[in-house]
């Protein structure tokens, strides 16, 4: 039974239970690290890491086979490259509606611009910085899920030849 | 080889005492620079720079990045805001980099 279990990639049942009750949280707390990236310590690729760590985590208690049925690396690429796409033609509108490449152009604006006093820690603050916390974030929660399933899904093959 | 291990390790265990103790205080905001430096208007480090901003007329330290880019986290003012550039190279690193793998290890689409 447990030979078997082993050489579907799986691991036991209280693994697998605590992993399911854990991968919420994670994910939870990851976009809680992406979105207060200009208010506390971490941002897009800190909270990127843990999200991607969420899905490491599924990869190693169900094994490949189960999780590739649900997400596949074309998905994750793709959402890696909205990100980076998000990035760019943000940072192309601060060229044309003010300064220059990357201008925080929103700053002092009525949704996005206000500035924080003394204490305060609004969510809406910071111009453009949490909209580039957002797109680095979903790059790297992308990015770092793609490699692992692809590199996963590799070696799972190189093993049943 | 062990010994020269221990003293490399002495050295730069003293280095790092004496820049612990060196350090201001946690959360101390920079105007305390006028204090450390009296005469010094402009020669201040790089995140005194960023953090506080010296005004010349009223000759006071305002709070500088806060008000330039209204993110209270100044580290990621200055990783998103001063060093943007820097941000989309490290975020272009990571892109060639998946694009490597997949072009790699990837399969064809059934």
């Amino acid at each position: 039974m447990k030979n078997e279990e082993m050489n579907e990639g799986k691991m036991t049942v209280i693994v697998q239970t605590i992993a399911a009750l854990l991968f919420p949280l994670a994910l939870i707390f990851s976009f809680y690290v992406i979105m207060h990236g200009h208010l506390t310590p971490g941002g897009g690729f800190q909270g990127g890491a843990i999200g991607a760590s969420a899905v490491v985590l599924l990869i190693v208690a169900y094994g490949v086979k189960h999780v590739e049925e649900k997400m596949t690396e074309g998905g994750f690429s793709v959402f890696e490259s909205l990100g980076g796409l998000i990035f760019v033609v943000v940072a192309i509108f601060g060229l044309f509606l003010a300064t220059s490449f990357l201008a925080n152009f929103l700053v002092n604006e009525p949704i996005f611009g206000k500035i924080p006093g003394w204490g305060q820690a609004p969510l809406n603050s910071g111009g453009i910085l949490p909209i580039l916390n957002i797109a680095v974030g979903m790059k790297v929660i992308g990015g770092l899920s793609a490699v692992v399933l692809i590199l996963a899904l590799i070696s799972r093959e190189g093993e049943e030849k | 080889m062990k010994k020269l291990a221990f003293i490399a390790f002495v050295v730069f265990l003293f280095f790092l005492f004496y820049s612990a103790y060196e350090m201001r205080d946690f959360g101390n905001p920079p105007s305390n620079v006028r204090e450390t430096f009296p005469d010094a208007k402009y020669k201040v480090t790089m995140d005194d720079r960023i953090i506080g901003k010296y005004n010349t007329t009223t000759g006071e330290w305002e709070y500088g990045a806060v008000e330039e880019t209204g993110a209270n986290n100044v580290v990621t003012s200055v990783v998103f805001d001063y060093r943007g550039y820097d941000t989309l190279g490290e975020a272009t690193v990571l892109f060639t980099a998946i694009a490597g793998i997949m072009l790699l290890f990837g399969r064809e689409k059934k």
